[in-house]
């Protein structure tokens, strides 16, 4: 007698009872219940990373912290995402993104736009313990309609895979280690020469700050279209 | 019961948080009751007195002599406050950083000067090599972001304090706000 094997992972977050399916992960599953974790790479539609660590969470049983956005259920899991551990973890790799970069909010087209400004607030961040790095970086305008301020950019890559994955152009890559790493163009080279860029503006929509953006726009005056995301990765699941 | 001893002082920043204190109004009044302000860029005193009950800090520490001050202030301060972002962060005197003193010195006093350039070497303090936040010269207790922070969290942050609590500022503000 043979049981067909689950598809269904019965497991606790935060002491509630959940479900999921065996191919969702801790954060679709924390999201169906309304529980919320913090991310910032993470962009449904796009391929989950896990790049940032803010979604890390607890697991019982493990001393380690998995990133939830890319941790399947499994039956029986324990999750835990609030904890003054997690909670200061969060806000440290918060902290560490805010001294690598120059983030001037206060001059900044993104200033009451920003994912990266508003998770600090909802964190509790009021100010960085860390010294500011204040790397010497590019802004590039080359491009007739868009910038890209490297000040800005926190290299989550959701540039690069919206690009690569629905639009399908992949002109913006990642280059470079650690301090040294930029998103870049092409093969390096200037965005409004990019023979690939289909000017589209699907990574200017969905950057997570004022690292890409139109151009024209003034402090505060950018604000960010996400919607069309959904909308595109269901159209085209649906045609498959 | 005796007034509190509340000071404000004005570093490298654009006197916007100042102006954000004045915006309380009305409120001031009330304020000013509970308060004896004892030095500020708004009255007349020179010298930082002893023992401040609390000191309001705008700006970041650009120059050698707010270095000096911070740390004299803290010395004489119970209760320190980086009030907006040029104080807890830095912000935009900060900018100059990625370029050095030098390079903004030249730009401003001699590449776009075209009676006399000279770079000021009298009677003003030499700017540090690089602008930081308070809280890397001293000992910061309460962080009020913002720029400025807006009048309500700075009479949020006043009445707070004057009744022995720090409120949660991030309820009140953010940086850039």
């Amino acid at each position: 007698m043979s049981t067909a094997p689950a598809r269904v992972k019965t497991l606790k977050i935060d002491d509630r009872d959940v479900s999921g399916r065996e191919e969702e992960t801790i954060l679709d599953v924390a999201r169906q219940n309304r529980i919320n974790i913090p991310t910032l790479c993470h962009v449904p539609g796009l391929s989950p990373v896990g790049s940032c660590r803010l979604c890390l969470v607890e697991i019982k049983g493990s001393p380690k912290l998995f990133p939830a956005c890319v941790t399947l259920v499994r039956e029986g899991m324990e999750v835990v995402t609030k904890s003054e551990r997690l909670a200061s973890y969060r806000k440290m790799i918060l902290e560490l993104l805010f001294s690598d970069g120059n983030h001037i909010c206060a001059v900044c087209v993104s200033n009451g736009n920003c994912e990266l400004q508003s998770l600090a607030q909802n964190l509790g961040i009021d100010s960085i313990r860390f010294p500011y790095r204040f790397p010497k970086l590019t802004v590039d305008a080359s491009h007739q309609r868009f910038v890209v301020d490297h000040n800005r950019c926190i290299l989550c890559a959701r540039c690069v895979r919206v690009c690569g994955e629905v639009e399908g152009a992949h002109t913006w890559d990642l280059m470079g280690r650690g301090t040294s790493m930029r998103i870049i163009s092409d093969m390096n080279e200037a965005w409004g020469d990019s023979e690939t860029c289909t000017s589209c503006g699907k990574c200017v929509q969905l950057c997570p700050t004022g690292a890409l953006v139109e151009k024209g726009k003034s402090v505060a005056e950018m604000s960010k279209k996400k919607g069309f995301l959904p909308y595109i990765v269901s159209m085209r699941e649906g045609r498959r | 019961m005796s007034k509190v001893r509340l000071a404000t002082v004005w570093l490298d920043g654009c006197s916007g948080c100042h102006m954000s204190l004045l915006d309380m109004d009305e409120r001031l009044v009330e304020i000013a009751d509970k308060v004896e302000i004892v030095y500020s860029p708004l009255v007349d005193n020179k010298e930082f007195p002893q023992e401040v009950d609390i000191t309001l800090v705008e700006g970041a520490i650009g120059n050698v002599e707010d270095e000096e001050k911070i740390k004299m202030i803290r010395q004489r301060t119970k209760t320190l406050v980086s009030l907006g972002d040029c104080a807890v962060t830095g912000n935009v005197p900060s900018m100059r950083n990625t370029c050095g003193a030098k390079a903004v010195l030249e730009r401003v006093y001699l590449e776009n000067v075209t009676l006399q350039p000279q770079i000021p070497s009298e009677s003003v303090p030499a700017l540090r090599s690089r602008v930081c936040p308070v809280r890397e010269v001293v000992k910061v207790d309460v962080f009020v972001p913002g720029c400025p922070p807006s009048a309500d969290t700075i009479h949020a942050l006043l009445v707070g304090l004057l009744s022995g609590s720090v409120p949660d500022i991030s309820l009140l503000s953010r940086f850039g706000a």
